[in-house]
């Protein structure tokens, strides 16, 4: 086929797709805009402020706030400590082809294959799941409280850090790697040397990213009884207490906020 | 005559879904020799090289080290012959974000442990060893620089600077000074003479320029479309030779350049249009 009528069928299977999903998925914007719908919505931000600045209450919320931040950064420990080994094995320039294993017999490189193969579909099925079904699993295997939370942010991001992250040492410049190789480094040197310090600014920041991620899905999973923030804002939310959720949507912002801002000030550094 | 260093017969590399890139090279490297090869873009020099440095297998022929067939050797064996072969690509060599201590210091990744390798990213092993060799290549005061700080020229004099930690026997620079100014050239393709000579390295360079390697090398290897087109000594090449190797090469926007550039060395053209 050629190029010029593979990109139409591209673009219209893709129009086909996005059309099909706009009918299917039952989008009526007009519902949205409708005068009932907007004084509902009004009515609710309304009832949010102003938000709950009470000193008991945001005494009470110091504990849980820290508690959503531990599960988040634990939770992010545990989902680098799976995905990026398992990234190492899930890179196809680092486990079986491309320039490093021009070498090797084929059935060599089948040996690399099947390392890499495991890997990459061990870390599909970790993130399959959704965290909050991960969540509810984990809160039945160690009872209610952050633990399963962390457990729970731990497997499923494990699985999106090693897909990503393989992405990322997929996309690097193999030149230097392959200069290393040819003068007898081992294929761990050549990673460390090679491949890792051109991807660290990437991998960093999209960690980052994901534990602005997890700090969002920790109060997520809260509601389904894995603590922090999350817990109260179900509580909040089933009392009709806006103003209290109004002050928790708060402090999750600032926390966004300020990852945000340490995102910018690592990536600086690295790109200095 | 000692054991030569490389032994290629008929050696061919064809890539899978791809054309020839080489073809029946027969080729004999004695040791502490120093030969530059010549040919257009495209014409497999490249290829040659990464067979010579053990990153390629060639499809068909045999290539022997030191006397010894290197067809079926195992991962150790093979990390054994490659630390003994220095690479010099033309650009790209180095990690841009490591400091360039690390680079250099890779030189020594084929004899290091890996617990070693990765404690030096920590605290830098064997730092003196960095500090002599980047002293060789003029550039003491760089060690702990950020590699891409530092101009194509001075990154090329890293490389060196790594290739003289890591002590091999053989240098391979693949195109070692096309992508530094042609004023640094020169003092570049000196280094790597000047290092493989006085320890009696022996010395493969892939060269775009005719005129360096006429001026530097006792040995003229020219490749045209991935065979050996001639191999003779510089005074014995002809304008009319440099013209064949050149002429009827790909639609390549740099080959004219490079056939005028020859043409012009050889004489046949006036020096003045010199690119």
């Amino acid at each position: 086929m050629s190029d010029v009528r593979r990109t139409y069928l591209f673009w219209i299977a893709l129009s086909g797709a996005v059309g099909l999903s706009l009918w299917k998925a039952d989008v009526r914007m007009n519902d949205l805009f409708a005068p009932d719908a907007r004084s509902q919505m009004a009515a609710m931000v309304r009832s949010m402020f102003p938000p709950e600045l009470a000193p008991s209450f945001l005494r009470s919320m110091i504990t849980p706030t820290a508690e959503t931040l531990q599960i988040s950064v634990m939770g992010m420990a545990v989902a680098i400590a799976i995905g990026f080994p398992l990234s190492l094995l899930a890179t196809a320039t680092i486990t079986w082809s491309g320039i490093l294993h021009e070498r090797y017999s084929s059935s060599s490189r089948g040996v690399g294959f099947v390392p890499y193969a495991v890997a990459r579909s061990f870390l599909s099925i970790l993130r399959s799941i959704p965290e909050v079904v991960w969540g509810l699993m984990f809160v039945r295997a160690v009872g209610l409280g952050p633990f399963a939370g962390v457990l729970a942010i731990g497997v499923a991001y494990g699985g999106m850090l090693g897909k990503v992250y393989s992405e990322i040492l997929e996309g690097v410049n193999l030149r230097p790697a392959e200069t290393l190789q040819a003068s007898g480094a081992s294929r761990l040197a050549v990673v460390t040397y090679g491949m890792l310090p051109a991807a660290l600014p990437a991998l960093a920041s999209y960690t980052l990213y994901r534990w602005e991620c997890a700090i969002r899905a920790s109060a997520i999973l809260g509601f389904v009884g894995a603590g922090g923030l999350g817990q109260q804002i179900e509580l909040s939310l089933r009392m009709f207490n806006f103003h209290e959720v109004a002050t928790l949507l708060l402090i999750l912002w600032g926390f966004v906020f300020a990852v945000e801002t340490l995102s910018a000030m690592v990536r600086r550094s690295l790109a200095r | 005559m000692n054991t030569p260093i490389f032994e290629l017969t008929g050696v061919g590399k064809v890539f899978a879904h791809r054309q020839t890139t080489l073809e029946n090279v027969s080729l004999v490297v004695g040791a502490g020799e120093q030969i530059a090869f010549i040919g257009s873009n495209g014409a497999g020099k490249t290829t040659l090289f990464r067979v010579l440095n053990l990153t390629f297998r060639p499809t068909s022929g045999t290539l022997r080290f030191e006397g010894a067939d290197v067809a079926n050797c195992r991962r150790t064996d093979l990390r054994r012959l490659r630390r003994r072969i220095g690479m010099i690509y033309q650009q790209q060599n180095l990690v841009g974000w490591l400091r360039v201590v690390h680079n250099v210091l890779a030189g020594h990744l084929g004899r290091w442990s890996t617990a070693k390798a990765l404690w030096s990213l920590v605290r830098p092993q064997e730092v003196e060893s960095a500090v002599e060799a980047l002293a060789r290549v003029g550039l003491s005061d760089k060690l702990y620089a950020r590699t891409d700080t530092l101009s194509g020229g001075q990154q090329q004099r890293v490389a060196v600077a790594r290739l003289l930690v890591q002590d091999p026997d053989v240098i391979l620079a693949d195109e070692p000074v096309s992508s530094v100014d042609p004023s640094l050239a020169e003092g570049i393709v000196r280094l790597l003479v000047d290092a493989s000579r006085t320890d009696g390295k022996t010395l493969l360079t892939n060269l775009h320029s005719v005129d360096l390697a006429l001026r530097f090398f006792p040995r003229i290897v020219a490749i045209r479309q991935g065979r050996v087109f001639f191999d003779l000594a510089p005074e014995k090449v002809t304008a009319e030779m440099l013209g064949m190797l050149y002429a009827g090469a790909s639609a390549d926007d740099t080959a004219p350049l490079a056939y005028e550039r020859a043409l012009s060395v050889a004489g046949a053209l006036p020096p003045s249009r010199h690119p």
